[in-house]
């Protein structure tokens, strides 16, 4: 708690004064990122990481188990509505596992969205109770899902060995392609996450909007059922790039779904949306005790 | 360099009703007020300060108390400090490492065990991994919890949770200390053991600031104390004058030394004679004549008679503020009756020995002739304040005054 908030002077202090340890002013205008205090509370995202985790699957019969489950029951219902009924091309991919590396990240992404839209909310008593960096709680809903994403993989290993597919040399961009997904999901986790403190609206809305989103990005089908002229659009969508992009280092499918440039685009909206939420997060943690 | 630890400039915090009312608002009615108030700005009306104008200057090592009633802004003052909340205006610079303790058992989760719950909880109040592990031993045994230490917190009794709780934040080792009324959970043999360890902290030097409604622990603990009414710093003293200073503002406890006039209060009886007025003293001028433990008590009683009376029962009574009768000072046990003349009489009873704590106790009278008729009789007259006398200096935990009630005894070590 040594932390240091001085960020500005004041006019009426003694030249010379001991600075203060913690210097409390009200914030005027757009207040600063402050990133420093989270690297001193460091520890504490760990803690609440580590709770999360832990807290999850106590007092459930099956555990763990449910990682695994939910994605082989989604990739199972996938696979007879898209793969044998709609026919859904997928290359010379089997369906089941070209649904699986799709449900993969979108399935982190989404619980990783999830919780840290519902992080401030759900922390009401620690906010009102105690001070530490808010930033660090959204942050925590994000990383906790990172160990879901991990147990499914090793699901998604067994799968690609009993469907016989070989993963190329490609799968050492994964890990980057999973900090994209953390990326996006914490930018809107951040935006979502504050303004839910005010406005319930949140709860309601993001079971739609995830389920929406899923349609708009290629899980359960392959971004080349878009017409080329349109391509353009998904790449709007960072998780597209995600997506396209896990199947892509795992399944080796030939076409790149996303040229470059597109992708590109995909990983600056990324990175503003996760800015921009970090300030609006910020600048409105001030009254998070107070309404929330 | 000065020895200030905390100073607080012009603090202020204003909450617009508006939003309180808002609360869990939804975005249409953000809409529907932008389309009102394009502006978006409130009119002053909405807006209520619950702190304003506040300064002032807490030095290194002192333990200063916080007191004032519900609602007064003393927590809004205490968030603010812990930057729970920011200030609308104004300025607080603290020196040195702060914790704040708000609640007892902040940051514990009831699904996880005894040893997750100190180091989840320790890294949410402040504290790094390795202080937690270097202080593990200790926090177990404060809290006496070591058989229970991997079962998860949802199963221990409500004493095993709030001990280990305290015992977590007890050991934090801020600099400066910021508690709202925690003690107030526990029982009795907990609440000495906080008190005690508050009374540790603060003999170590670190400077504590205490938020309570228990003027004994107040009076215990504290060398200065603030007094806060309507988000206002109304004093800053000596604990024994601001105690005073609370306890007779308002309805809470009527002055020493003034005439509490009877005539509106609600009575029963022959009304044959009655009490009009009632005034009452320590006779210590030095804690402004207030009641306090173990000193004198003495009132004087106005009485209206409509004829000569004889009275054989005549009566005041002190009950807590639960409304258990505790002294009952009749001169009934004294079996000398009181002869009133027709018109004004005045009756002077002096109860030697308060044998209450400090606290707040509602004042009852009473009279009755000697057939048994009760002539006047006002269950709730006034209220009064008793305080404990400051020891010169101290703010030690004192022995023996834990109890509601003190008492003289003698201890002798017989064999052995």
């Amino acid at each position: 708690m040594s932390s240091s908030e001085s960020e500005m002077t004041l006019p009426g202090d003694l030249a010379g004064a001991v600075k203060p340890t913690v210097a409390i002013r009200p914030t005027r205008g757009i207040a600063t990122l402050h990133l420093r205090a989270v690297w001193e509370y460091r520890e504490l995202l760990y803690f609440l990481v580590w709770r999360d985790v832990k807290v999850r699957y106590k007092q459930t019969a099956l555990g763990v188990a449910w990682v695994i489950l939910q994605p082989i029951v989604s990739m199972a219902i996938f696979s007879v509505l898209f793969g044998l009924l709609l026919q859904v091309p997928t290359g010379d991919v089997p369906y089941p596992v070209f649904a699986f590396a799709g449900l993969l990240p979108w399935n982190y992404f989404s619980s990783a969205l999830n919780r840290s839209s519902m992080s401030v909310v759900n922390s009401a008593h620690l906010v009102t109770k105690v001070y530490f960096p808010r930033l660090v709680i959204p942050l925590a809903g994000a990383l906790s899902s990172l160990v879901d994403l991990l147990v499914s993989f090793v699901v998604l290993v067994g799968v690609m060995i009993i469907f016989g597919v070989a993963p190329s040399l490609r799968v050492f961009v994964l890990p980057l392609l999973v900090l994209l997904a953390m990326v996006t999901a914490t930018g809107f986790g951040l935006w979502l996450s504050a303004l839910n403190v005010r406005y319930r609206d949140v709860n309601y809305l993001l079971p739609f909007l995830i389920q929406i989103w899923m349609y708009l990005t290629p899980v359960v089908y392959g971004s080349d059922l878009i017409p080329e002229q349109y391509r353009f659009l998904l790449s709007l969508n960072p998780m597209t790039g995600v997506v396209e992009g896990f199947r892509w280092a795992l399944l080796g499918q030939g076409t790149t779904p996303l040229s470059g440039p597109l992708f590109a685009i995909s990983v600056v909206i990324a990175l503003g949306v996760l800015v921009s939420g970090a300030y609006f997060y910020r600048s409105t943690e001030r009254f998070f005790a107070d309404i929330v | 360099m000065s020895d200030v630890a905390i100073r607080v400039e012009n603090l202020g915090k204003k909450y617009s009703i508006g939003a309180a009312k808002e609360r869990h608002d939804t975005l249409r009615d953000a809409l529907v007020h932008l389309l009102h108030n394009p502006l978006g700005r409130n009119g002053d009306a909405d807006t209520i300060w619950a702190l304003r104008d506040v300064s002032f200057e807490v030095n290194r090592g002192e333990v200063v108390g916080v007191i004032g009633r519900n609602g007064a802004g003393k927590s809004t003052l205490l968030k603010i400090l812990s930057r729970i909340t920011e200030p609308s205006e104004g300025l607080a610079d603290l020196y040195g490492r702060v914790g704040s303790l708000l609640e007892v058992g902040t940051g514990f989760h009831p699904e996880l065990t005894g040893r997750e719950n100190i180091y989840l909880s320790g890294a949410i109040l402040g504290m790094h991994k390795a202080e937690i592990d270097r202080r593990f031993d200790e926090i177990v045994a404060f809290a006496e919890i070591d058989k229970f230490l991997d079962t998860p917190v949802k199963r221990y009794s409500s004493g095993m949770y709030v001990r280990l709780a305290f015992a977590v934040a007890a050991h934090l080792e801020p600099e400066i200390l910021l508690v709202d009324e925690v003690l107030a959970v526990g029982d009795a043999e907990f609440q000495k053991k906080c008190l005690g360890k508050m009374g540790d902290v603060a003999r170590e030097g670190r400077t504590v600031l205490f938020v309570s409604h228990n003027m004994s622990a107040v009076q215990r603990l504290c060398s200065r104390c603030m007094l806060i009414s309507s988000g206002k710093l109304i004093a800053f003293e000596p604990t024994a004058e601001v105690v005073h200073c609370y306890l007779s503002e308002g309805n809470s406890a009527t002055s020493p030394l003034s005439w509490v006039n009877l005539s509106g209060a609600n009575r029963e009886g022959l009304q044959e004679a009655r009490f009009v007025a009632a005034w009452y003293s320590s006779d210590e001028e030095t804690v402004g004549c207030q009641p306090y433990s173990l000193g004198v008590l003495r009132f004087q009683l106005s009485i209206e008679s409509n004829r000569a009376y004889s009275v054989s029962s005549f009566a005041v009574a002190l009950c807590n503020m639960h409304g258990e009768l505790l002294v009952n000072a009749d001169v009934i046990s004294l079996g000398r009756p009181l002869n009133f003349t027709e018109g004004s009489n005045t009756v002077s009873l002096e109860i030697e020995e308060l044998y209450l704590n400090s606290g707040t106790y509602t004042v009852s009278l009473y009279m009755a002739d000697r057939a048994g008729y009760t002539l006047d009789y006002i269950p709730y007259a006034f209220n009064i304040g008793v305080i404990e006398k400051p020891v010169a200096e101290s703010f030690g935990v004192k022995p023996g005054k834990d109890g509601l009630i003190p008492c003289r005894f003698d201890v002798q070590l017989v064999s052995g």
